[in-house]
């Protein structure tokens, strides 16, 4: 089958990623529509991690030998790339993470907030843009505020002039939810909060997979995503921060390599990106991931991004089919991402995903760790198919099939 | 594998789910505790009732999948009846099932219906579903036991904190008490 907007080398990408390959219990292909949890890898990532372990493998930035010079090196250019992925002014402005979590926590530890001021964040954040503030704004006896949700699953904006003041110190907010699919109005968010002075926090984990992310052009002055989910390995994110913002943080971890000189009385910090990369690195994490946002490049980030969107509309379409079955977040799939989650009138999550399983296709079942955005539609927890650039239309269809088995087996309707 | 799912979604639970044994929440109790599955969102309220040593009454509300669900129903007619200390070695032999990772035989003269949860061993994941109500249980009981005077000032402050965070849950049970 051939849909308007898929890759038309679809069927050469996916013999990139060996595990597509994979055969389950019972003889099942693997039909893997989980990739908004994690991704899967390519091949040249796996290749280029191997090669590094078995060629080049040293410390980076302390080994005065050939190793160590090739390993930094290696190091270094994937730092070239993801700031090229970004289109970010420097190189300096691009910080590796352990994954986008502890960027998110590094900036609510050192943005400074008092008492009085507030931080705008939304009800459909993933619980690592949400408890990061709750924590800074209770430890700086800081107001916590969020944008709530429509009925249709985007961002309420009648109250944001309200709600976005001058004491707002930080608008941190999801560039596309993890639950519900909606791609935010990231520049108009971004421009509400330079007005008011406040800082601007993008979470690009779903949205630098299956989007272009140009962090000049959404004008924002944070951005973090994380290396699993851009076909890079797990234990890396990204922080990306403006320069002078970042320079101007205080330090969130102390140790080596983040100094400038070191007394026993005091210290002074080394500037960005080194300044919050503490101890050594996840070297070998950091050039998987260098490989995977130039995998991604070479496709070609529209291109992806057409792919999901024809995806996510048959999807749309397969999914309405199934009696009882609701989505949950925007029916368009132009306002929404390739994460699709949904309820099936009478059957657990748990037990769909469980059913699903055993015929090889693999979601996710559970509150994806959003629990107040299920609560805002009240709902516990929810199913979620997420596709990716190696997602086909008959994998949709037998995503489709499952569900009507699913009805089947649990004797509903 | 849909012979794997077959004895993970034996019929007996599949009942169960479809038709939940001693359902809703009940007066009187001595203990009231809320459970909660992180990972997945499930929630459980869960009370006792005992009295001369004996289990008087399991009630219970919540939301969660087949497994837990079903679970909770045959857990609490299992208990139902039996002396707390025996109920505490039936607990006993079904946390062993659960953890004995498809390996452990169960015994049906003290689990009854609880064999049909052999299946569930085999599945990880799920084992912290069947298990949910049994700790809730025990944790519940052992409330029960400890300082009954105290006891009635927890319960009064753990129906509130219930009914804070589950005030769904909370409306039910007033209806059935």
């Amino acid at each position: 089958m051939t849909l308007p907007g898929l890759l038309p080398d679809l069927e050469v990408i996916r013999k990139d990623f060996p595990i597509l390959e994979r055969t389950l219990a019972g003889g099942h292909r693997l039909v893997y529509l989980d990739s908004a949890n994690t991704s899967q890898k390519p091949q040249v990532v796996i290749d280029t991690m191997v090669d590094h372990l078995e060629r080049h493998n040293a410390n980076i930035a302390r080994a005065m030998h050939q190793l160590g010079a090739e390993s930094t090196e290696a190091y270094e250019s994937a730092r070239d790339k993801v700031a090229r992925f970004l289109n970010a002014p420097s190189r300096d402005e691009v910080v590796f993470t352990k994954n986008a979590t502890e960027a998110l926590n590094l900036l609510a530890r050192t943005i400074v907030l008092r008492p009085g001021d507030n931080v705008v964040i939304t009800e459909m954040e993933h619980h690592s843009n949400l408890v990061p503030w709750q924590l800074a704004c209770e430890r700086a006896g800081a107001e916590l505020r969020w944008l709530g949700l429509t009925d249709e699953g985007h961002l309420d904006l009648s109250n944001a002039d309200r709600l976005i003041d001058e004491h707002t110190k930080v608008v941190a907010f999801t560039w596309v939810s993890n639950m519900l699919g909606t791609i935010n109005p990231v520049s108009d968010l971004t421009a509400r909060a330079r007005a008011v002075g406040a800082l601007s926090v993008v979470d690009a984990s779903q949205a630098a997979p299956q989007l272009p992310v140009d962090v000049q052009a959404v004008d924002c002055d944070f951005l973090v995503f994380t290396g699993h989910k851009v076909c890079g390995p797990t234990g890396i994110g990204v922080l990306w921060g403006r320069e002078e913002l970042l320079n101007d943080l205080q330090p969130f971890h102390g140790g080596g390599e983040m100094i400038e000189t070191v007394t026993m009385e005091r210290s002074t910090y080394a500037k960005a990106p080194y300044r919050f990369e503490a101890g050594t690195p996840p070297i070998l994490e950091a050039i998987g991931l260098g490989a995977a946002v130039d995998y991604l490049s070479d496709i070609g980030l529209d291109d992806i991004h057409a792919h999901e969107q024809a995806i996510t509309t048959y999807a749309l379409e397969g999914l309405q089919s199934v009696p009882g079955l609701s989505v949950l977040g925007p029916v368009e799939a132009s306002q929404r991402g390739g994460a699709i989650s949904f309820e099936l009138e009478g059957v657990h999550p748990h037990d769909i995903a469980q059913v699903l399983d055993s015929r090889g296709v693999a979601v996710r079942a559970g509150h994806h760790c959003a629990k107040p955005a299920h609560a805002r539609f009240g709902v516990q927890s929810s199913t979620r198919m997420s596709s990716y650039l190696y997602t086909t239309a008959p994998e949709i269809d037998a995503l489709v099939e499952a569900l009507h088995h699913t009805r089947h087996y649990f004797k509903v309707g | 594998m849909s012979d794997d799912l077959d004895t993970l979604y034996q019929e007996i639970i599949l009942d169960h789910y479809k038709n939940p044994q001693h359902h809703g929440l009940r007066q009187p109790f001595e203990a009231e505790v809320h459970h909660v599955n992180p990972t997945c969102g499930d929630e459980l309220t869960l009370r006792v009732h005992l009295a001369d040593g004996l289990v008087k009454d399991v009630s219970y509300d919540g939301n969660g999948c087949s497994i837990s669900q079903a679970a909770t129903s045959v857990m609490a007619d299992l208990l139902i009846g039996k002396s707390v200390e025996q109920a505490l070695t039936i607990h006993q032999a079904f946390l062993e099932l659960m953890q004995g990772k498809g390996k452990v035989a169960p015994d049906e003269a003290v689990l009854e219906d609880g064999v049909a949860f052999e299946g569930v061993a085999k599945f990880p994941a799920r084992v912290k579903c069947a298990l949910l109500s049994w700790m809730a249980w025990k944790d519940a009981t052992a409330q029960a036991q400890t300082a009954p005077t105290q006891n009635q000032a927890a319960r009064i402050e753990s129906a509130h904190a219930s009914s804070r965070l589950t005030s769904q849950t909370k409306t039910q049970g007033d209806t059935n008490d």
